[in-house]
């Protein structure tokens, strides 16, 4: 089906069919999602990482996982020593 | 992050010059919309007029991409301390399972924990003395997701049949679990994965027919669905509350995508993965998420660079990654794969800084207690691990 040469008063044309609406509500689907895509307000990658630099290093020390907790503190660490027999 | 539209930067303007916008001189229209806005839009618009302008917002988009790639984002990591040696050892096991355990979650309790199985089983587990408090048999096989409420009086199940059931958690010996079952969610194809929101009042669901949706438990109404994978939407994570009513999915598409829950509407959406993504989770302070994949690589993307910005992977690394989780700070992924490993990455290096073994089988999921504690895996070789 040919893309150019439909009628400019928006009249439907003979020569429009199914597939050629189909393919128009496709395409005018795409141009939203491209101009919401484009609305959005974005920063740069070096801010970006900075921050999420920052988030770490003031959370660092409350988490378990990465500064290690005594066994006494986690549930899940043994606090007897093992006997080996 | 949607920034209001601009009358000015409108394209179908009639007449008016359009001024350079504020932020880039780049970003500015050509001049060949300010002769299309006379022919008005829905009337007139025509397939070429619209391709013209996909592609114009295409190349702006393009353009304004590398303006922010200023930096890669390990460089900036390069002031942060290295981290030294992790010893993370099997502190439980959980044996129980008949077969490949596919699904579990934490309780906010940071201690009962809700697994799922091939076989049909739900098993709820006291991690701390390791004993079994629940257990019900699902009508279907392939119990593919399972999710604690808040509360910790119920947890979520479902898989090949499609749905998202709600069973109370109920101490009464002489209750049967299954005869209180609720029947939340109705998908066509199966259920894989579930998530409370905030409260138990909604559930979020995600599944093979290519769909999420939103629903009342109590009703079982469908409140939102959201629809824009091209495949199986396979995973899902909630942002965490202060940041705000998104989500995270990701699918056979291999997109990860971004949902608004009031609209349905997808507003960020990313394809950088070269295969099915298995697993998203939100960074924790809700301004990026990571991703595991059948591309035997973990990413991480910035929801306000809009872009992906690192990338966890090594050449001995071939098997999918299945399931990721975050330490507290962020600064830890974990990440099971299907070459029986776990795999622990330094977020801000991208380097692994440890990899654990112990599963006999793929390690199908994993998730971070919810006090930061310690993590658990489930396994294809029918049991769960607590590392710490």
């Amino acid at each position: 089906l040919q893309e150019g040469g439909f009628s400019r008063a928006g009249a439907r044309s003979r020569w429009q069919t199914m597939s050629t609406t189909n393919n128009i509500a496709q395409a005018r689907k795409l141009v939203e999602q491209l101009r919401i895509e484009a609305g959005i307000e974005r920063i740069k990658v070096s801010k970006a990482s900075s921050e999420l630099m920052n988030y770490c290093e003031q959370h660092a020390r409350n988490d378990p996982l990465l500064v290690g907790v005594p066994a006494s503190e986690n549930p899940f660490k043994d606090k007897k020593p093992c006997i080996i027999l | 992050l949607l920034r209001q539209q601009e009358p000015q930067q409108h394209p179908w303007e009639p007449g008016k010059q359009t001024p350079p916008p504020t932020r880039s001189h780049r970003l500015s229209l050509p001049a060949s919309f300010a002769k299309m806005a006379t022919e008005g839009l829905h009337e007139n618009e025509t397939l070429a007029s619209l391709k013209n302008e996909a592609e114009s917002l295409k190349g702006k988009l393009e353009e304004e991409t590398m303006f922010l790639h200023d930096v890669l984002f390990h460089q900036v990591a390069e002031r942060v301390e290295a981290l030294g040696q992790f010893v993370m050892k099997t502190r439980r096991t959980l044996k129980g399972h008949g077969n490949k355990v596919l699904c579990m979650d934490w309780c906010k309790d940071k201690r009962r924990i809700v697994s799922s199985s091939q076989d049909g089983k739900v098993i709820v587990w006291d991690s701390f003395t390791t004993n079994k408090e629940h257990a019900v048999t699902m009508p279907c096989t392939w119990v593919m997701a399972c999710a604690y409420a808040p509360s910790g009086c119920a947890i979520a199940c479902g898989g090949l049949d499609n749905k998202c059931s709600v069973y109370p958690l109920t101490f009464d010996k002489n209750e049967n679990m299954a005869a209180k079952k609720k029947s939340v969610a109705m998908h066509t194809n199966y259920l894989s994965a579930c998530s409370f929101t905030n409260s138990d009042m909604q559930i979020l669901t995600a599944s093979g027919d290519g769909t999420c949706a939103l629903w009342d438990v109590e009703s079982g109404q469908l409140l939102q669905s959201f629809h824009g994978h091209g495949a199986d939407v396979l995973c899902l994570d909630l942002a965490p509350s202060e940041t705000g009513n998104t989500f995270v999915s990701g699918g056979c598409d291999k997109k990860a995508m971004v949902w608004d829950m009031r609209s349905g509407q997808c507003i960020q959406s990313f394809e950088t993965h070269d295969s099915d993504i298995n697993s998203v989770r939100y960074y924790p302070s809700g301004d990026a998420f990571a991703s595991g994949s059948d591309d035997a690589t973990c990413r991480l993307y910035d929801l306000r660079a809009d872009r992906e910005v690192a990338i966890y992977s090594k050449e001995s690394i071939i098997f999918g990654a299945s399931s990721v989780d975050f330490s507290l700070s962020g600064r830890l992924l974990f990440a099971g794969y299907n070459d029986y490993t776990i795999n622990v990455w330094d977020v801000l290096k991208g380097s692994r800084v440890s990899i654990l073994f112990g599963h006999e089988n793929r390690v199908s999921t994993l998730r971070v207690s919810p006090d930061g504690t310690a993590f658990c895996s489930g396994s294809w070789d029918h049991t769960l691990r607590i590392w710490a």
